[in-house]
């Protein structure tokens, strides 16, 4: 039976449940990049990051691809999980985009399928799509799975990212799963009280209805965490706590991922 | 919507981010200043629902579903500088954390969606509701166009950014190195999707809301509604019109009284228990009872107590009965409005 738009949006929030459970006991495990200072780590994935994002060769996108993957082998983060949690996705997404490129791009002709021509430069520009988006994604992961949020919270906090920002953003990132449970309550109570199939307009309704309710208690919510904080002391100044010390396996962290950078920034440019 | 990594250059990125940061810097600095204390829980938390709501599966007419973002939702109910601040939060955690959107592609992101998407969702919202009250309906078709319009603005500058990607990043064959497609493909392949589906559910989710909102937490409407008058259905010259209206008719038709025959029973004077004609009335209604010779000495008394200024609905200056009758309504109109607006006068100051 066709699932109803209930149990699609109770599946989409228990997928997003789901995800944040799984990077946290992922990043609890005993792995190669867990252990980098969280510093070191958002540093050089976002450098690899950008390094793929700039690249103007596949080879090169290929070989920081091939890279991640071995940064998940020793992380313990399981191959399987990237492929459904983020090459399926992206691959389909991309893949939906950047297919017709192959036809639509004008260039030199590679082969005919019936009215269609595959040129070289649009099975080119369709590969840049979906490898730069694939590994980009890739290394983002890995990032999020091997490192608890409140570490890349502080690890942001040491490149003069506004501490107001890396506060707000922890704290939301807290109160996306307190609102996450309380949407999930109300559409299985909802489902619950659900006999027989509800007209498209009362679905409409009820959907609207379910977000003005999220949206009161979110507010409701808001003022009450506002005056929790008051009474702990909380008078408008934030501060973020620095509590990392970069040791030798760090720096040489550091060194690996500027080394890649930095090689993949001239293979890229060739 | 969410443009993931590899489709803009780097440069057009770092643009994009540039471009944000003066909305973001300006906004912060109004709501530190509006909000104080506040500011972080409050943002906090509606980043987390705009977050939720963005995983609502919402069913659109023609049978699809699709998802809104909810930029419309925060524009409304939170004003643009908060809405951009929780839409952006809301789309950093999907980037760096959910993997939604790209991390190099924040900025585009945040400028697209939170920024011109609260924008135009506010002024297109402030635009159309006008003054209307906080319940008027015109609330909600604002509320649908703002909606609407937010998202398809948002997706429009997505397109151009995506378009003009082919025109100025290419390898030297010629073949694009990012977004392939340029803008003759780019915008329609864009709009068409968020026209449509993206589009109305954008427009559900923000009517939806606020149509909602109206009925169960009105207070909630009232930030982006400052000349919002009070509900025409339920105060106002509007809704008691017919009232006053019955009541001007009632006046006049006040000397209708003098035709009536007879006497009201028990609204007699001392002087009715001497006067032959009035004793007649007194006793026909009732029952034909003969009335006592003469008044009660109560009543005798009491009667001099005090002295009405119009006696009998006929003022002594006056020469027409049913001029009395009405010119007596209105006074006693008058007077018991009076008597209404002092005390609500008197009430309004505690």
């Amino acid at each position: 039976m066709k699932s109803d738009f209930i149990e699609r949006t109770l599946a989409s929030l228990l997928s997003a449940s789901e995800y944040a459970a799984h990077a946290e006991s992922v990043a609890a495990s005993r792995g190669a990049l867990q252990r980098v200072d969280p510093r070191i780590k958002v540093a050089g994935l976002f450098a690899l990051i950008l390094v793929v994002a700039a690249s103007r060769n596949l080879k090169t996108i290929a070989a920081l691809f091939a890279a991640a993957l071995l940064l998940a082998a020793v992380s313990s983060v399981p191959v399987t999980r990237l492929a459904v949690w983020v090459w399926s996705p992206v691959l389909f997404f991309t893949g939906t985009i950047a297919a017709p490129a192959v036809f639509l791009t004008p260039g030199a002709t590679l082969a005919t399928l019936g009215p269609l021509t595959i040129t070289q430069q649009g099975l080119h520009s369709a590969a840049f799509l979906i490898s730069r988006a694939e590994t980009a994604a890739t290394l983002s992961a890995l990032l999020v799975l091997t490192t608890p949020w409140p570490w890349v919270l502080k690890a942001l906090r040491t490149f003069r990212f506004p501490a107001v920002l890396v506060v707000i953003l922890g704290m939301t990132y807290r109160y996306v799963f307190v609102i996450l449970e309380t949407a999930l309550d109300m559409f299985e109570s909802r489902k619950s009280r659900t006999v027989g199939v509800l007209e498209p307009a009362e679905r409409r309704r009820l959907s609207a209805a379910a977000a003005g309710v999220l949206l009161s208690k979110s507010l409701h919510l808001s003022g009450e965490v506002h005056l929790a904080m008051q009474s702990r002391g909380f008078r408008g100044e934030t501060h973020v706590m620095h509590d990392f010390h970069a040791g030798a396996a760090d720096w040489c962290w550091l060194g690996g991922f500027a080394s890649t950078a930095a090689l993949a920034v001239w293979a890229g440019a060739l | 919507m969410h443009i993931p990594d590899g489709y803009l250059s780097p440069s057009t990125c770092a643009g994009l981010c540039a471009a944000s940061a003066p909305f973001w810097y300006v906004s912060l600095r109004r709501l530190k200043r509006a909000l104080h204390t506040r500011l972080v829980p409050l943002l906090s938390v509606f980043a987390a629902f705009s977050f939720i709501v963005m995983m609502f599966n919402l069913p659109l007419p023609g049978g699809t579903t699709g998802h809104a973002v909810g930029v419309a939702v925060a524009a409304i109910v939170l004003g643009p500088a908060a809405s951009i601040l929780a839409i952006s939060t809301a789309l950093v955690i999907q980037a760096i954390f959910f993997g939604d959107g790209g991390i190099t592609a924040i900025g585009a992101n945040c400028f697209n969606m939170a920024i011109i998407g609260s924008l135009v969702a506010w002024a297109v919202y402030r635009l159309i509701s006008g003054r209307a009250p906080i319940e008027s309906p015109r609330r909600v078709i604002a509320a649908a166009f703002a909606g609407y319009l937010s998202i398809n603005v948002a997706a429009l500058a997505a397109a151009v950014e995506f378009g003009i990607q082919p025109m100025l990043f290419h390898d030297a064959s010629g073949a694009p190195l990012y977004a392939p497609y340029p803008l003759h493909i780019a915008i329609p392949a864009m709009m068409i999707g968020h026209l449509t589906v993206a589009g109305l559910a954008e427009l559900v989710i923000t009517a939806g809301v606020v149509a909602y909102l109206q009925r169960a937490d009105p207070g909630l409407l009232l930030n982006t509604a400052p000349g919002a008058t009070a509900d025409p259905r339920t105060s106002g010259w509007t809704s008691t019109k017919p009232l006053w209206i019955a009541l001007a008719v009632l006046m006049v038709l006040t000397p209708l009284g003098i035709l009536a025959a007879g006497s009201a029973w028990g609204e007699w004077s001392p002087e009715d228990f001497t006067n032959p004609s009035a004793r007649t009335e007194i006793a026909t209604a009732s029952r034909n009872a003969a009335p006592p010779v003469n008044a009660p000495a109560g009543m005798q008394r009491l009667a001099s107590f005090w002295t009405a200024p119009m006696p009998r609905y006929a003022p002594p200056f006056l020469k027409s009965a049913s001029f009395g009758y009405l010119l007596s309504a209105l006074a006693g109109t008058g007077l018991t409005i009076l008597v209404f607006l002092f005390a609500g006068w008197i009430l309004n100051r505690q």
